[in-house]
């Protein structure tokens, strides 16, 4: 019996119903005020998820004319607002780990399941039949299938690196999180209202991804800091210089000049 | 949503199956003559099974299809499953009963049988009614739609076979079929109309969270070529020509069905004919329920 049976055999019972909700909530905090878009973590996680949990993410012609892969975590990036005040920010997106995961309800067989214990959605990929209705179900596009395979891909939250003792401490959190240069992505426990990513979240107002859909996403979403606006701050030169009340021998010159008419 | 033809086929094949079944069962066709009997059979459960069938041709892994039937409690996808073998099964005893005892088996069981057959049909149409993320199916017009075509054409089917076999159609199931054509397609009519208008108001300032800069909109995508979900989500040739082929499933499916109809209801051929322009209109009408409907994820594109 391989792991994701042993995982299976604990919630028999239960099927894919959605368990109780846990006191552990694992996910994620983005920070989209300090992402760069660098894909760093994309990569990481593609490079980490190919030789973990599951099949490998196929990557087939990729420096072809038709590439076609699957990737659990990919950066969108949108702008907002228009002219001067308009902002870019880049959007990292992955799976949510939602506590009303409509994924985990619409599966037929069993295979997509939040774990109890912690929170985590995950697909046991041997019992998946890859009829994609998980995929349709989420909303965010958390799950690709993946083409050589036949079985639906997610974010795993790197279960097999938060909990692997064989790691170093530092490693024990997500591939994303580890590689993020500008540490604009955090891991911990989101159902604990003490613990650093929820107070991250309490301070800088982090929110929900379309809560209408009533997911009720684990991971949050830290708003980009706002700018000053535009018009608070001179942006030429000229218009700096004409602003400047001139000082000693230019006020002279500036007053001689006025009074010559 | 990409049109896959396994799941219009098995959608629209299994429905007409189902609709067909239904009426044999409460007894609409004469089923005295052996022959008669076995080719009914063989037609209803053809029907119904090949649309099954199909529905396991798109998955990764056909051979683990067995596994569907397991999430009845949670899934409608599993319980459409497990309900579709109930009523097949059902049907094949049902027919079996017939030849061995020659006689119609108890009105309980049959009763059951049709409850069966209809829940069936229902469970299929919430696969698509209870997803949230497709605004257009999360309707409750959208199962009604599916149940009333399964009844509409099953009765027209009826008629067709009651030209073939030799049974006089009263003109009372002659109209009730006319009747219940016209409404299947007008219930079609009213969800084109509806079906989209209700459910969460998801918009991409709603889904990036960033509405309170100003208006959003995508600047770069997150890949090169078209992934997965552009792939299965992001279907738009239907919706640039929906109101043509509209017309053209209500030309095949309702008009055309409709007047051969009432103008030659005893006449195999024309009925038959009839039958196949309102399966023909069944299917762009399918086609067009998923290659019309957007997906919310299609925002972030």
């Amino acid at each position: 019996m391989d792991e994701g049976d042993k995982e299976q055999e604990r919630r028999i019972g239960t099927m894919t119903s959605l368990p109780e909700a846990s006191a552990i909530k694992l996910g994620l905090v983005i920070d989209l005020d300090i992402c760069v878009g660098c894909q760093a973590c994309v990569v990481n996680c593609k490079e980490w998820n190919t030789s973990g949990y599951g099949a490998p993410l196929s990557d087939e012609n990729a420096y072809g004319a038709d590439p076609s892969g699957a990737w659990l975590n990919r950066v969108h990036a949108f702008e907002a607002g228009h002219g001067e005040n308009a902002k870019t920010v880049h959007f990292p997106k992955s799976c949510l780990h939602c506590e009303d995961a409509p994924c985990v309800t619409v599966c037929p067989t069993g295979a997509s399941f939040k774990r109890a214990e912690d929170g985590i959605v995950l697909v046991n990929e041997d019992w998946c039949i890859g009829c994609g209705l998980c995929a349709w179900s989420c909303p965010y596009g958390a799950r690709e299938m993946d083409p050589a395979e036949g079985v639906m891909k997610k974010c795993t939250l790197c279960v097999d690196r938060i909990y692997n003792d064989n790691l170093p401490e530092e490693d024990q959190v997500p591939a994303c999180v580890r590689t993020c240069p500008t540490n604009a992505r955090h891991f911990g426990d989101l159902g604990d209202p003490e613990s650093e990513v929820s107070l991250l979240v309490a301070a800088r107002n982090g929110f929900d991804l379309m809560p209408e859909q009533g997911t009720k996403p684990v991971n949050k979403y830290l708003p980009p800091r706002p700018r000053r606006k535009h018009e608070d701050t001179p942006t030429s030169l000229l218009a700096m210089a004409e602003a400047e009340t001139p000082k000693g021998f230019w006020k002279w010159v500036d007053t001689t000049l006025e009074n010559l008419g | 949503m990409r049109p896959a033809w396994s799941i219009i086929f098995f959608t629209s094949s299994s429905g007409l199956g189902l609709g067909l079944a239904a009426w044999v069962v409460l007894g609409f066709l004469e089923l005295g003559n052996p022959v008669h009997l076995l080719g009914i059979a063989g037609f209803t459960l053809v029907l119904t099974g090949a649309g099954l069938l199909s529905s396991t041709l798109h998955l990764g892994h056909p051979e683990r299809a067995w596994r569907a039937l397991s999430q009845w409690r949670s899934s409608w996808l599993s319980r459409e499953g497990v309900l579709a073998v109930l009523a097949m099964a059902g049907l094949a005893l049902w027919f079996g009963y017939i030849y061995v005892y020659g006689a119609w088996p108890p009105m309980w069981a049959s009763l059951i049988l049709v409850a069966l057959i209809a829940a069936t049909v229902y469970a299929t149409s919430m696969i698509y009614a209870s997803l949230k993320t497709v605004a257009r199916w999360h309707h409750p017009l959208t199962p009604l739609c599916y149940l009333m075509f399964a009844a509409a054409g099953g009765l027209l089917a009826v008629v067709w076979l009651m030209a073939v076999i030799g049974q006089r159609a009263d003109a009372a199931i002659v109209q009730a079929t006319l009747v219940l054509m016209a409404s299947a397609w007008g219930v079609k009519i009213a969800w084109w109309r509806v079906a989209g208008t209700t459910g969460a108001p998801s918009t991409i300032e709603t889904a990036t969270g960033l509405g309170g800069f100003g208006e959003v909109r995508s600047l770069m995508p997150p890949h090169t070529s078209e992934n997965y979900l552009q792939h299965e989500m992001g279907f738009k040739i239907a919706r640039k020509h929906a109101t043509k082929l509209r017309a053209f499933a209500l030309g095949l499916g309702a008009i055309v069905p409709l007047v051969l109809l009432a103008l030659a209801p005893l006449s195999p051929v024309l009925v038959g004919v009839a039958l196949l322009s309102h399966v023909a209109g069944v299917f762009v009408e399918r086609w067009l329920f998923f290659a019309e409907a957007k997906h919310v994820v299609t925002l972030y594109y």
